[in-house]
């Protein structure tokens, strides 16, 4: 299988501070790649690179062999942990809100037979989600984990290259927190989604993933800590099928 | 015995501990005016509800003579229709530049420091000048109401607008949304509701600057009446007039809260839990 994402020799800087160095990763299509690390490790900025929303100090990150424009993009889903739901649409109008741009440059919203048409596709994936019976509520008036699958609905709509999670199911219950693992488990098979997701939740990093990535810093200079920034120290293929007990080195950060 | 601060009036009792402290201050007026009268009955600082209302008669109901129009009304429409052309403006204005400066830096960067600077001016002090350049005429009224309440409401919105967390504007980047699209349909409806409460917010301030203008250089309006008639002591018209002001006001509060809540329901999640 061909890499769909790749970081070359990625640096991350602010000033003299070194936040990721030297990381060097291609993801494969198809993947579930859950990430873990403790605070402070650069899980928000390996993120935030994926997403476009900063560039790398040195080296590229490349989707489909091109590189990345630093710059969220459609190619590019996500799901925060909250406020990934607009709060004055809908539930059917959130899934909407990804057609509507597409459809409509000018004014962000079709129109007529277009419009039922993408309906009825927003629709098919709420139901999907489990929000077949929610189309016309408000976010507010959904529980943490309602609004959680309407911002996965949101997402695939468009059928992204890739799916990011950011600690997704972090603020949920454990009982809607494992609902949760089988729908995105479901929806990652079906629609042969390449899902990279940031969890701190390592039990959740082995159940879910086909890999799984541990960003730690290598090396720890006391006198000057933050002049080593974090790279990726583990990096363990899973099977999903034989489910692996989580390694004693990463069992103990858990 | 429960904790004072947990005491909550509800229902009829919450509107009746409301109407006492209202009902009180009438009561002492009517006592005061009438007992000074009862000293000396050409005093007019306290003039009696008797007096007051055979002025309102005079003022509400009929025709003056001599410019053939009932002059309370007359007055009201002059004020209402300088307040409603001024709050046009600034509305109109404010939902321009503070989406702009909300959701573009290049805007904030660019006019941020215009309207921080214009905003920091008493308007009042710029009264002379306005009538200066404009006139004695309407225009230099409204646009002491525009220059008055604008910066505050752009600001307001702007600052509003800054506020919508970045997870938002990222996720609707990633739905494909351009910076056209998001200020529409993601920051435009999300500031709506904020654009009611800041003008209604204004409406105090605004008041201010139209009677001032009004007090200053006019010939009709609810200000230039009061002005006008304080030169006979007239007691009388004046306190109607400001009771009417009074209730203007809490009319056009009590409308735009109303509006707010059935145009934005998503705004307003039930109260009270």
């Amino acid at each position: 299988m061909s890499a769909i994402l790749a970081f070359r020799n990625v640096w991350v800087e602010y000033g003299d501070k070194i936040v990721l160095e030297k990381v060097d990763l291609g993801v494969e299509e198809g993947a579930f790649v859950s990430i873990v690390g403790p605070s402070g490790a650069g899980k928000s900025t390996f993120l935030r690179l994926v997403l476009g929303q900063e560039a790398p100090t040195r080296g590229t990150v490349e989707l489909d062999g091109a590189p990345l424009r630093p710059e969220p993009g459609r190619d590019r889903g996500v799901v925060f942990q909250r406020y990934s739901v607009f709060p004055h649409l809908s539930a059917l109008d959130n899934v909407l809100f990804g057609l509507d741009c597409a459809g409509s440059m000018a004014l962000g919203r079709l129109s007529g037979a277009r419009r039922r048409e993408a309906k009825a596709k927003a629709a098919a994936m709420l139901e999907q989600v489990g929000l077949g019976a929610a189309l016309d509520v408000f976010p507010a008036q959904l529980s943490g984990g309602m609004q959680q699958r309407l911002a996965i609905a949101q997402a695939l709509i468009l059928h992204p290259r890739i799916l990011l999670l950011d600690e997704p199911f972090g603020a949920l219950d454990p009982g809607v927190r494992l609902d949760m693992h089988a729908l995105i488990s479901g929806l990652w098979r079906e629609h042969g989604l390449t899902i990279l997701m940031v969890t701190h939740d390592i039990k959740e990093a082995f159940k879910l993933g086909t890999r799984v990535l541990a960003l730690d810093k290598h090396r720890h200079d006391p006198q000057a800590p933050h002049r080593y920034g974090a790279r990726v120290v583990h990096d363990f293929p899973l099977d999903r099928k034989a489910p692996m007990a989580i390694p004693p080195e990463l069992a103990a950060a858990d | 015995m429960r904790r004072l601060l947990n005491v909550r009036p509800t229902g009829g009792w919450r509107f009746g501990l409301g109407l006492i402290p209202l009902l009180a201050v009438a009561l002492i007026y009517v006592i005061a005016s009438s007992a000074w009268h009862a000293a000396n009955p050409t005093e007019k600082v306290l003039p009696t509800v008797g007096a007051m209302a055979a002025e309102i008669k005079v003022m509400a109901i009929d025709t003056d003579p001599q410019t053939g129009a009932i002059p309370l009304w007359q007055d009201t429409g002059a004020s209402l229709r300088r307040m409603g052309i001024g709050l046009g403006i600034a509305t109109a204005t404010t939902l321009v530049l503070g989406l702009m400066i909300g959701v573009l830096p290049l805007a904030r960067a660019a006019i941020g420091p215009l309207v921080s600077a214009v905003a920091v001016i008493p308007p009042i002090a710029v009264l002379p000048v306005l009538f200066i350049t404009l006139g004695l005429g309407e225009t230099a009224k409204i646009a002491l109401i525009v220059l008055g309440v604008t910066p505050f409401m752009v600001r307001d919105l702007a600052g509003h607008v800054a506020a919508i967390p970045e997870e938002q504007i990222v996720k609707a980047q990633t739905l494909g949304a351009s910076t056209w699209q998001i200020a529409l349909r993601v920051a435009l409806p999300q500031a709506l509701p904020r654009l009611f409460e800041s003008l209604r917010l204004s409406l105090g301030p605004a008041w201010v600057f139209l009677i001032s203008a009004e007090a200053i250089a006019s010939d009709v309006g609810l200000g230039y009446r009061i002005f006008l008639v304080r030169r006979y002591l007239a007691m009388d018209i004046i306190l109607p007039y400001v009771a009417w002001i009074a209730l203007l006001a809490v009319g056009f509060d009590l409308i735009l809260v109303a509006l707010n809540r059935r145009l934005f329901p998503w705004a307003h999640p039930a109260r009270g839990r």
